[in-house]
């Protein structure tokens, strides 16, 4: 009996060993591990012997099942092995992926956050205000009284030009640095991000409604020297750190003195091309100190208390970074723009 | 303002390249915005001088004439009428780059045979030089122009084009960047010479001058010229003009504008024999007409300034003078204008009269009324050197209130405040001085300046702060970073807000977009939206109304987009404007959304299907959930919406939007073709307050749920969410979800079976199936009770 169990394990192992399917190996256990397997039946038949036959038997068989069991994981592993490592479960890998539809913010969207998270970042917070505005926050209150000749520098879309309380709509964002201020005691950090609009023909570097950001900040002790150390961080974090500055004296009434930022043109690096009109910079914002009527108006004291405030257009932002020639694509909304970024 | 550097070279020396220049005074705040060299093209021009002239033997319009030129002369056939003997003119030698007169193209001078006659140089017109478009004459240059020298030397220039600044007045002038440039290279500037004889009567005899509204006319100094030669200005104030960008009339014309552009100061030239008893009064005008230079009959309202003679107005003060006393080619007598008027008088009259003239640009930047007195003097001697007129002895000079500024202090410390570091007292004065201002030492930290007459901008120390800085140079500056405290950052709970509703609507394929706010009216009314407000002055009739929907400008949106897409998801974050009395509008925050074509890409492993009211709802249900909100869909109806495909949108009982299927004849109208178009539209001023902020966590089960899926037979018009809403109200339910909807020919009629996933679930333990049953059994009684419905076998 020992004998045959002897002769059952070769030549269940031999058998094994030849395999190299998993459907086989599933019918080799059937044929010796299974319910009506050749070792089962052994085992089954167990109590037809001598008792004292019964436990040597017993026992053998027991081990031979142990062992069989081991080599048919063996096997088993070798043979997914065999097949992974073979490469039969390749599939074509250059096929395209089942997507998620894709959808994205607006650019306009995207730069403004770019921008907030350069000034938060240094203590500024973000505020929003009134598109449609009084004469006196758009003009009045920013040192720009009734029949200024600065007046020209924006075109303006009225609402109503009645004399007790003349509307339109703003053409900064910088109403706000009032509004923020009366509200408010220094210190003051603020960016607004906002749409504005003038009355202006739109052409590819013109748009008649676009949008703004203006900064503000206002303290004791805020100087030219911050104001020049803001911005120029701030051209570092959207333009990258080679970046070079250029602050030269302009004129905004709400301001003195008046401030004119150019960054390094970027694409000829300052030699003159199309792009930098060939001055070699590219002006990005207009700024300066926070003028004594605008804080007086407030009913700050202009002799403790100084500040800062700039304004830039959001729109020519992204373009600079993209290339892009035309300021008409970002409202035209056609989705072959919109989905490049 | 166009600047010419040989004009600029007669009050300072200029030291530095143009170009070099240039970049100072855009530094500095003057911005040169282009630079235009003349006669940079001249080579092989030279100065010729017209020895003799005769007749062509083939030709009765042509003549030879034969040009010195400086140890050589040449003989050229000529067609211009207007060459004569002794001349001097431009010649071009063989070689010459020019413009052909007739084609007006580039062009190389060549030899060439004329009628037979050899031809090797040409007398040139300014056309052929590139100097205007006059081909008819040659330039007759002055006489005291040296033969032989390079036309280029003689006459060449380099003009600057400058923008100069709406504060800068006095920078709208040659003197004003002769000041600027001396400050600017550390030079000196001159003023002009101004000396002349008063030969005539005294002028108090012929003229006087009355100002019947001071409050309008600051300053009125008048002189009289008699016995002017009425011809053309001389050729270098002509070239000085040309290069101004302003054509040349007659001396007197001249004249005026020469001394305009060289002071600032605008004047008027009367003829004064057209001036009845020479009496001149300045006032509001009285309704009367008045033709002006342009021959255009204006009304002269009080609300501006006439010049007048005793009757009639005869000039439009500050903006245009009036024909009727407009200098012509008899006139003999010249009554001088140089007036400083109020400037936002002048800049009212010149909008409402649509005339911003040279004249009318400077007064409104608000001029000195010093510079009154001292232009009219410059013009008197130029009108006497250049025209052989006599002046009259005396100027009128009528200055009701003479201004006077205090002196300005101007303290180390504030300067310090103001620009963040210490600049030296002696550097300061150097600065201010060069500039004109006039620095008194009080301490050695205390300046007390006074302010030049020409400089109107400035009256507090931040404006000496600022041309210390400007013309010291910004880049001096040192660069800091804030220092100072980070103030306390209020919430905007919107502006976080919105940000995340982009974000989620973005995370579900949305693609964001951002239209204009101006729209036009009919777009609004197709729609129903409420009464929009009007713009005074539309850009266009596409652009005449704020929204109060943003309904329009996404259908356009989808009908500009849907020709190239298989599918769109489109959303829009922005305002809405809705009038309000006595206010300003009440700008609220909306959100607009619209998907239609495809659901998803159809690629080779993805069927494909049009989207559908469920795929918009999804939507919003993910941006509800992702919110925290708990949002209730109740069928609605709307003008725009397909009917029976529609529903109002209620969190915590109070309606923030609606979504739907947009009706095809709305569709239409919008040239919207794309159908079905699922729309929504929520009012993110309405839902923020609803959001609440995420509360205490729910501890994970510890016990395992048991899912039981039920089929119930029921009305076909009862909505599943009444059904769902007594599920979810039943205890151990821990999760609800309707599988299938099925209704067709093997049901009852008028019926539908509506299946669904119910998880029970108890937080203390196990369930057992008799305690599930027992609960189902008492969900199922509920429903028959309360909607009627069965438990489908």
């Amino acid at each position: 009996m020992l004998n045959d169990l002897d002769k059952l394990k070769s030549q269940a192992i031999a058998e094994l060993q030849s395999i190299t399917d998993a459907n086989s190996i599933e019918d080799w256990r059937v044929a010796y591990l299974g319910r009506k397997g050749k070792l089962t039946q052994i085992l089954r038949g167990l109590s037809t012997l001598p008792i004292e036959e019964r436990k040597a038997v017993g026992a053998a068989a027991n081990d031979i099942k142990v062992l069989l069991d081991e080599e048919l994981n063996k096997r088993h592993r070798a043979i997914k092995e065999a097949s992974l490592d073979g490469g039969a479960q390749a599939i074509d890998v250059t096929l395209p992926g089942r997507t998620v539809p894709l959808g994205r913010l607006h650019p306009t969207t995207q730069i403004i956050r770019q921008i907030n998270d350069a000034f938060t970042s240094m203590g500024f917070e973000v505020v929003e205000g009134p598109e449609v505005e009084s004469d006196y926050y758009n003009f009045e209150a920013l040192n720009i009284p009734k029949d200024h000749p600065a007046r020209d520098m924006w075109d303006t879309i009225w609402i109503s030009r009645d004399e007790a309380s003349p509307t339109l709509l703003r053409t900064h964002t910088s109403p706000m640095q009032v509004r923020v201020m009366e509200k408010r005691q220094p210190p003051v950090r603020v960016v607004v991000p906002g749409r504005c609009y003038r009355y202006e023909a739109t052409d590819a570097t013109h748009e008649s409604i676009f949008f703004q950001i203006e900064g503000l900040a206002v303290d004791k002790g805020i100087t030219f020297a911050d104001l020049k150390g803001t911005l120029y961080e701030f051209a570092k974090r959207l333009f990258g750190a080679e970046r070079k500055v250029r602050f030269r004296c302009d004129y905004f009434p709400f301001v003195e003195p008046g401030v004119d930022m150019s960054i390094d043109c970027f694409v000829c690096g300052g030699k003159g091309c199309r792009l930098c009109s060939n001055t070699g910079w590219i002006e990005i914002l207009g700024a300066g100190m926070v003028h004594p009527n605008v804080l007086r108006g407030v009913g700050y004291d202009s002799d403790i208390y100084t500040g800062f405030a700039f304004g830039l257009g959001v729109e020519r932002i992204f373009m600079l970074k993209h290339g892009i020639d035309d300021i008409r694509l970002f409202y035209g909304d056609d989705l072959r723009f919109l989905k490049q970024f | 303002m166009k600047v010419s550097i040989n004009w600029l070279k007669d009050y300072v020396d200029v030291i530095i390249p143009a170009a070099d220049l240039a970049h100072k005074l855009t530094m500095s705040g003057n911005e040169v915005e282009g630079m235009e060299v003349i006669g940079a093209a001249w080579d092989k021009v030279v100065v010729g001088h017209v020895v003799a002239l005769e007749p062509h033997p083939d030709a009765d319009r042509l003549r030879l004439a034969t040009v010195e030129l400086g140890g050589e002369q040449m003989t050229v056939v000529c067609g211009a009428p207007n060459v004569q003997v002794n001349d001097k003119i431009a010649f071009a030698r063989v070689g010459a780059k020019l413009i052909d007169g007739h084609s007006g193209e580039a062009m190389e001078l060549r030899p060439a045979k004329i009628r037979g006659v050899v031809s090797s140089g040409m007398v040139c017109s300014e056309m052929e030089l590139g100097m205007s478009d006059n081909h008819n004459e040659i330039i007759v240059l002055s006489p005291d122009a040296p033969v032989g020298m390079p036309l280029a030397e003689y006459m060449g220039d380099t003009v600057l084009d400058i923008t100069v600044t709406p504060n800068r007045a006095d920078c709208l002038s040659i003197l004003g960047i002769a000041r600027e440039t001396a400050a600017l290279t550390g030079k000196t500037m001159t003023m002009p010479e101004v000396k002349y004889t008063e030969d005539g009567e005294p002028i108090d005899k012929s003229v006087s001058v009355a100002i019947a509204d001071p409050d309008l006319c600051y300053r009125y100094c008048a002189s009289l010229i008699t016995g002017v030669k009425i011809g053309p200005s001389p050729e270098w104030m002509q070239r000085r003009l040309l290069a101004s960008g302003m054509r040349p009339i007659s001396n007197i014309v001249d004249i005026t504008n020469y001394v305009m552009l060289e002071y600032g100061q605008p004047l008027h030239a009367f003829d004064y024999e057209r001036l009845p008893g020479g009496k001149v009064i300045v006032r509001r005008g009285k309704g009367e007409k008045l033709t002006t230079i342009d021959d255009v009959d204006r009304k002269i309202t009080p609300h501006m300034l006439a010049i007048a003679d005793e009757k009639n107005p005869i000039a439009l003060a500050g903006v245009m003078g009036g024909e009727a006393s407009e200098v012509n080619e008899k006139t003999t007598t010249i009554l001088l204008e140089s007036a400083n008027f109020n400037s936002e008088n002048i800049r009212r009259t010149a909008q409402a009269m649509k005339m911003r003239s040279e004249a009318s640009l400077r007064f409104e930047k608000g001029l000195s009324p010093e510079l009154a007195f001292y232009a009219v003097r410059r013009a008197t001697q130029l009108i006497v050197e250049l025209t052989g007129g006599v002046a009259a002895k005396g100027i009128v000079d009528v200055y009701p209130a003479v201004v006077k500024y205090a002196p300005i202090s101007l303290t180390g410390d504030r300067v310090r405040q103001v620009l963040g570091t210490d600049i030296d007292q002696d550097e300061m004065v150097g600065v201010l001085e060069t500039l004109g201002f006039e620095c008194e030492r009080k301490s050695t930290v205390e300046l007390l300046v006074s302010v030049p007459y020409w400089r109107t901008d400035v009256s507090l120390p931040v404006d000496l702060i600022e041309e210390i800085a400007r013309i010291t140079g910004y880049d001096q500056i040192p660069t800091t970073l804030l220092s100072s405290e980070i103030p306390q950052n209020e919430s905007h709970p919107m502006l976080a807000f919105k940000d995340k509703v982009r974000d989620i609507l973005v995370g579900c394929g949305m693609q964001e977009i951002i239209t204009y706010p101006l729209v036009s009216r009919e777009t609004l009314d197709k729609i129903s939206a409420p009464e929009p407000i009007r713009l005074l002055n539309p850009l266009s009739a596409e652009q005449e109304y704020l929204r109060t929907s943003l309904k329009p400008s996404m259908l356009m949106k989808v009908a500009d987009n849907e020709k190239h897409e298989q599918s769109l998801g489109l959303f829009e974050i922005g305002r809405i404007y809705l009038s309000r009395e006595n206010e300003l509008p009440d700008e609220r925050e909306v959100l607009m959304g619209s998907i239609t074509g495809q659901r998803g890409q159809k690629t080779w492993n993805t069927a494909s299907a049009t989207v559908d009211f469920y795929d918009a709802k999804g939507i919003l249900e993910v941006l509800f959930g992702r919110l925290g909100v708990d949002a209730a869909f109740e069928p609605a109806e709307d003008e725009t919406l397909v009917k029976g495909r529609c529903a109002s949108i209620a969190v915590a009982g109070q309606a923030i939007g609606v979504i739907g299927q947009l009706d095809p004849r709305v569709a239409e109208w919008y040239e919207v073709s794309s159908d079905p178009v699922y729309l929504f539209e929520i009012e993110l001023d309405k839902l923020l307050p609803l959001v609440e902020p995420l509360g205490e966590y729910t501890p994970i089960a510890r016990f395992p749920g048991s899912t039981r899926d039920i089929s119930l037979l029921v009305d076909i018009d009862l909505p599943s969410q009444k059904v769902q809403h007594i599920i979810e109200d039943t205890k151990l339910v821990s999760s609800v979800a309707p599988f299938d909807v099925y209704t067709g020919d093997k049901l009852p009629a008028g019926k539908k079976t509506l299946a669904y996933s119910i998880v029970y679930q108890s937080s203390e333990r196990t369930l057992t199936d008799k305690e599930v049953n027992k609960v189902q059994d008492g969900l199922l009684k509920r429903l028959q009770k309360t909607l009627g419905v069965t438990l489908r076998q």
